[in-house]
């Protein structure tokens, strides 16, 4: 196992969002604003983070029967410790994510990575998927709620680019815009992929899922 | 009386859970390419969601207030509800056969669908009476229900469609999701 590649297929090879296809909840729920997109983000790296080290480090010592409410419990102690660090020290944000941020412990993605990968693999490379998940689900979550504030409030990060005398499309910013946006983005990824496979000679596609195919770890 | 069929309205069509409060997408995506899976899986959210509704509801007024550890409040939800499921499950298996095998299967996923800790969550956000908090969690169930079946009502007719290559499977369903919220977004003036 090559340690870049651990790290770097998380962002763009297996972006958790647009390619495995997890944890929309959250994605599209909050993206009304570039600062709510990072915010949100940040913590879930925070809390990937944490229980990817600790889930590595205590795997070997849980029974196989119970680790999955093992893992909630380490992942639910860390998201409470992130709503606790946002309620002290960012109190706007934690306006604007509401009970999105305790429900990062029903986020499939952490849970997804626990199981299918800090699990089975040693303290360094679990640190390595942690941040390369966390980072390609925010840069994921940064494009998203990007298109969406500059066409729904002509602004990004809160400053304004274009002038007030046109009206900006307020569909954006409204729950439709979040499945229309999503859903383009993804369809501009397949797109992408298919080009890059042509360009493969047709190469056979070898993502690996990460969960053996167990589709109700995320369901 | 006015006050519970605002919350009633309100919970299944101006604030539904999946369309306007993006609560349990992943079932409604991945559970929703045939009417008969969406019915068990909104029958299977509505048992668990109304019994577990009440059941945090009182254990937050009862135990966590009282103790002062109100910020417990996401590790004890989540675990009341793995349990709660677990328990529907044994439960249902020796009771009712038939019940079992036709909600059975989606009763696991149901522990991760962040709709049932979504609706806990917010009914002590709101500061619910305890009878608001068993006519918003039962509703907003409904709400889950419907969205999912009318989602694979579209679907099943999606199939037969001739889609776009790019836009074949999830990017579709996205697109589908949008015009639906759109339609929804018709109800917002009701309350």
């Amino acid at each position: 196992m090559n340690a870049f590649n651990v790290f770097s297929k998380g962002i763009i090879r297996e972006n958790p969002v647009l390619r495995l296809l997890l944890g929309f909840c959250p994605v599209l729920a909050v993206t009304t604003t570039a600062v709510n997109g990072v915010g949100m983000g940040l913590a879930t790296l925070f809390v990937l983070f944490w229980s990817n080290i600790v889930i590595s480090l205590i795997s070997s010592f849980i029974p196989d029967k119970v680790r999955i409410p093992c893992f909630i419990v380490v992942i639910a102690t860390f998201v409470t410790i992130v709503d606790l660090l946002i309620r002290a020290f960012f109190p706007e944000l934690n306006k604007s994510l509401g009970i999105f941020i305790p429900l990062i412990v029903v986020n499939c993605i952490i849970l997804g990575r626990a199981e299918a990968f800090a699990s089975k693999n040693g303290l360094f490379y679990s640190i390595l998927d942690a941040l390369g998940m966390g980072l390609g689900f925010t840069l994921s979550l940064v494009i998203l709620s990007s298109i969406r504030e500059i066409l729904g409030n002509w602004s990004i990060f809160g400053i304004s680019i274009v002038s007030d005398q046109i009206p900006p499309i307020l569909l954006f910013v409204l729950p439709p815009g979040a499945f229309l946006t999503l859903g383009l983005m993804i369809a501009t990824v397949v797109v992408i992929e298919k080009r890059g496979k042509v360009a493969n000679g047709g190469a056979q596609d070898e993502r690996n899922l990460g969960c053996d195919g167990r589709c109700d770890l995320c369901k | 009386m006015k006050e519970i069929l605002a919350v009633m309205v309100g919970a299944i069509f101006v604030n539904n859970v999946v369309l306007a409060q993006f609560l349990g997408i992943c079932p409604v995506i991945g559970v929703s390419k045939k009417i008969s899976t969406a019915v068990g899986m909104g029958f299977g959210v509505t048992f668990v969601m109304s019994l577990a509704t009440p059941i945090t509801y009182i254990l937050y007024y009862t135990v966590l207030v009282p103790f002062q550890m109100e910020f417990m409040i996401t590790v004890i939800f989540i675990l009341v509800i793995a349990s709660l499921v677990q328990i529907v499950e044994l439960v249902m298996k020796k009771v009712s056969k038939p019940l079992y095998s036709a909600l059975g299967i989606y009763l696991p996923l149901i522990t991760t669908n962040c709709s049932i800790l979504g609706v806990a969550l917010l009914v002590i956000q709101h500061n619910y009476s305890f009878v608001t908090a068993l006519v918003f969690g039962f509703c907003s169930a409904l709400g889950f229900s419907l969205a999912i079946i009318i989602f694979a009502g579209i679907r099943e007719k999606l199939e037969e469609a001739d889609i776009p290559g790019a836009f074949a499977g999830v990017p579709i369903t996205f697109i589908t999701a949008a015009i639906l919220s759109l339609a929804f977004m018709g109800f917002s003036g009701l309350v």
